[in-house]
């Protein structure tokens, strides 16, 4: 195993020959660095995307936060690296490494992947196996890291469960605690059984220090003894610990189920095979948020978001069908105004940044908005801030907001009405009239916005061309609003995505439109917007096939996304890197048909691939609000009230602890002794 | 106030470019809590003026930056706090207050001297010949990005550095001082292909940058 200096030695040769080089040096200011000799467990945190997309990533602070305040633990991160990197980097031999101290990424304990979307996969095998590990799980054994996972597309796991050992379901900032003194404890057990003194990698015998234990006496190992030169790992008992992690309420560890199916290829059931796990795994929330990240890595490029951001709120109340996120991330949990306030000044000094994002699902319903957005112009006044709120509803962004706003904006707003007919946003449960958008576009081109971006949908099997009509119709009519108000300056940019119907949302019995059908309703779009003030952006449909597959996949995919990126496909979340052709191939190699996974007809008792992992909402709640979409009836914003949707009764006990305003859903009274 | 100050680029900061170099400036001197004075006009920027540009790679003993703050008064107790609040690889070396109407710094700068580290062992034979070769020549045409010019006359000085232990295993150091003007500026990849030296097998530093007042950034060497 190569050591950090040869590494760095290897690198300096072949850096100046590849793009941005500076993408994978590290040394930016907030990285943290510790002694790997004084610490119990190290984790590599990877975001499976390039460097300039994955370093502002909150989800990834988050964590790289929570592990580094331990005393016992240490975090370390790495990006993809870009085409042209990897190829260098596979013909000098050089593994995939960290960039805080350029330790292999084998010399870790743990690999954790974030996986916000489902494109990216094929980067996360490829990164498995560029690092010297086998990318099937069950070809790993016990000196080789453990492959953990989280993020959104981690809950419909089964795609990728042949090369995850274990999966974390739900918000990570607890279990993540849990996982590390799980993986601590089994290497502690394994060193005084003296069976962990082999090296796997180099053949170095280590002395293990053997203690006469009494009952209750307290271990003091020295660290040192457990670890050979160059930070090499002692091997664990892969079977050992992962049966302890499958403990973990939210951890799911595929190889301890079984999946079985009926003769048409629907699943029949997935069953756990040890008495250990349990039969449906149920996602993990933080009953409070813990305190933000401030101490935002400040990368010495440019990349894409150079902004501090915080999280003011998670979940979402409104209910619209088509969306994953809104589902699996309830209850609503909102941060206080001080806190948030405390955290953004903590984050701009700490980073010197010029940007602050507020970020949630859906800002403008946060309940303290306009308080907060005073409060953030109050304590930066005089000071040049941009702040960027994101995801604001078009019912709750308000005058008084829009003028608050005013002052530090950016350059664009963004809306998204999705649909543009009645009878669409009915079935999507996002309705929204056009007076009430028109109204509001006019509020914001008066303000000094001179683009409006609006975020359309297509591609509902439901959907019909006058449907389409109408997309293009309101677009026009926001135009002439603008043109109204400023003249010639107004500008749209109309930004058209194509339906998928994911796993968890009510629409998981819905079909895809097939590609023929979403290039014709594009057509008519490209058609009828020919202004030049309209920009039309939309996504091509082998990308939006590609997604359907991936989200909705069964345990089956699992060959296909391996045979594909054996064939290349990687990156397979840029435009740029369409590799349409071999994912048919890999399709016909398993003997799968594409369709089966997009535009097959599900029954109303179907078992799903995912139906053993749990975020809380009842498939009963799914169902019967898929019903009520296809008889074109919506659904109140839970705010209003509740509507029973598995998230109380399954989380009763956390929302008792933690009465009052924080979380939005009712209370729950404290049963009577 | 205008600040001058002097650093060094070293580590993962030698595969930051120019531009983005600008951008880290800033942001440690917001870290530092300094503030920073902008530009008039529609879009305004921070005043911030790096004296020339170091291609990527190289690493620098001696770089030079002028700052607008809008506080009047010098306090040489910034040098700490720009020190703390620094990216790792940039070294704080010396601050001053300089003439907030002496004209702009790239406008200054004369020539740059470069150290040479030859990594590879061998590479050094013959190179005391190939020095003389390349001093006495009259001309040396190149080309570069597709244009052609001569380089001979962007090599001010050249010279073996000699070691100061002279040890078997001490690299020979090859050091020039190139000029460093607006549409002449001698690059060292250039002066080490005319000496037939692989620029792949060096490692490059900045050592001086020269004003046109005769002024010289950075430290001398200890020999």
């Amino acid at each position: 195993m190569l050591s950090p200096s040869e590494i760095e030695t290897r690198l300096e040769r072949i850096l100046l020959k590849v793009q941005k080089p500076g993408r994978y040096v590290g040394g930016e200011f907030n990285s943290t660095m510790k002694d790997w000799a004084k610490v119990d467990t190290r984790i590599a945190l990877i975001f499976p995307d390039i460097y300039d997309i994955g370093v502002s990533n909150t989800g990834l602070m988050i964590l790289y936060d929570q592990i580094n305040r331990r005393q016992d633990a240490l975090a370390e991160r790495a990006y993809a690296p870009w085409l042209d990197m990897e190829e260098a980097m596979r013909a000098n031999d050089i593994p995939f490494y960290s960039l805080e101290t350029f330790h292999p990424l084998t010399c870790f304990d743990i690999l954790g992947f974030s996986l916000p979307y489902e494109t990216l996969y094929t980067n996360m095998l490829n990164l498995i196996d560029l690092a010297g590990i086998p990318v099937r799980a069950a070809e790993r054994d016990d000196g080789h890291p453990l492959v953990i996972a989280g993020g959104h597309a981690c809950y419909n796991p089964e795609p990728i469960h042949a090369f995850v050992d274990a999966f974390v379901i739900g918000e990570g900032e607890e279990v993540i605690h849990e996982i590390i003194d799980v993986v601590k404890n089994t290497k502690m057990n394994m060193s005084l059984r003296g069976g962990s003194s082999n090296f796997r990698r180099s053949g170095e015998r280590i002395e293990t220090r053997r203690s006469n234990l009494q009952v209750g006496e307290e271990i003091a190992l020295p660290p040192r003894s457990r670890y050979g030169k160059n930070g090499t790992r002692p091997s664990v008992a892969r079977n050992d610990t992962l049966r302890a992690l499958a403990r973990i309420p939210g951890v799911y560890v595929p190889q301890f189920y079984e999946a079985c199916y009926w003769e048409d290829g629907t699943v029949s059931s997935v069953k756990p095979l040890i008495p250990e796990t349990p039969q449906m795994v149920v996602k993990r929330i933080a009953a409070r948020l813990p305190p933000p990240p401030t101490r935002f890595i400040v990368p010495n490029i440019d990349i894409v978001h150079n902004r501090v951001s915080v999280e003011i709120m998670r979940g979402c109340t409104r209910g619209c069908r088509f969306c994953l996120a809104g589902m699996i991330t309830r209850p609503v949990r909102e941060r206080s105004v001080e806190e948030i306030v405390a955290a953004a000044e903590a984050a701009i000094l700490s980073t010197g940044f010029e940007e602050l994002a507020l970020l949630s699902l859906s800002s403008s319903d946060y309940t303290h908005i306009l308080e907060l957005v005073d409060a953030i112009n109050c304590k930066f006044a005089g000071r040049k801030l941009t702040v960027s709120l994101p995801s604001l509803r078009i019912e709750s962004v308000s005058v008084e907001l829009m003028e608050r706003l005013k002052e530090r904006r950016s350059s664009g707003f963004t809306l998204a009405p999705e649909a543009a007919s009645e009878r669409m946003r009915r079935i999507i449960n996002k309705y929204i009239p056009d007076t009430q958008i028109l109204e509001t576009v006019r509020e914001i081109y008066l303000r000094g916005w001179t683009n409006i971006k609006l975020y359309f949908m297509i591609g509902h099997p439901e959907e019909a061309l006058d449907d389409i009509k109408a997309i293009a119709s309101l677009c026009k009519a926001v135009l002439a609003e603008g043109r109204r108000v400023i003249g010639r300056r107004a500008k749209v940019h109309a930004g058209i995505s194509t339906f998928v119907p994911k796993p968890r949302t009510p629409f998981q019995w819905a079909v895809c439109d097939t590609a023929d059908q979403i290039e014709a309703k594009q057509a008519l779009l490209r058609q009828e917007l020919r202004d030049k003030n309209i920009k039309l952006t939309w996504t091509a449909p082998e990308d939006t096939m590609l997604e359907a597959w991936l989200s909705r996949g069964d345990r089956r995919m699992a060959e296909v996304i391996h045979t594909a990126w054996k064939n290349g496909a990687r990156f397979d979340a840029w435009q740029d890197q369409r590799h349409h052709a071999t994912w048919l191939e890999a399709f016909a190699a398993s003997g799968l048909d594409p369709a089966f996974y997009t535009h097959r007809p599900r029954r109303e008792d179907e078992v799903f691939p995912w139906d053993h992992i749990s975020s809380g909402v009842r498939k009963k709640y799914l169902l019967e609000d898929y019903q009520l979409s296809l008889a074109g009836k919506t659904r109140a914003d839970c705010r209003e009230r509740c509507h029973a949707c598995g998230i109380l009764p399954r989380f009763a006990q956390l929302r008792r602890e933690n009465p009052g305003e924080y979380w939005k859903c009712p209370e729950v009274k404290v049963a009577n002794p | 106030m205008r600040l001058r100050i002097t650093f060094s680029k070293s580590s993962a900061l030698r595969y930051t470019g120019h531009l983005d170099l600008q951008k880290i400036w800033e942001r440690t001197a917001r870290r530092a809590g300094l503030l920073l004075a902008y530009s008039k006009g529609f879009h305004p920027l921070p005043k911030i003026q790096l004296a020339a540009a170091l291609p990527l790679g190289f690493s620098s003993r001696a770089e030079l930056v002028d700052i607008w703050l809008e506080s009047a008064g010098f306090d040489p107790q910034m040098a700490i706090l720009l020190q703390n609040a620094a990216s790792p690889g940039l070294g704080i070396l010396k601050i001053e207050e300089v003439d907030i109407h002496a004209p702009p710094l790239q406008t200054q700068v004369v020539s740059s001297e470069y150290e040479v580290t030859l990594l590879e062992p061998g590479t050094g034979s013959g190179l005391t010949r190939s020095l003389s070769a390349v001093m006495e020549a009259a001309s040396l045409p190149r080309q570069r990005r597709g244009k052609d010019y001569n380089l001979r006359p962007l090599i001010e000085e050249l010279a073996i550095k000699p070691d100061p232990s002279g040890g078997y295993d001490e690299k020979i150091k090859v050091f020039m001082r190139l000029a460093s003007r607006a549409g002449a500026t001698g690059r060292p990849e250039e002066v080490l292909e005319v000496l037939g030296i692989s620029p792949e097998g060096t490692r490059i530093e900045r050592v001086h940058l020269i004003l046109d007042s005769g002024l010289k950034s950075g430290l001398e060497s200890p020999n």
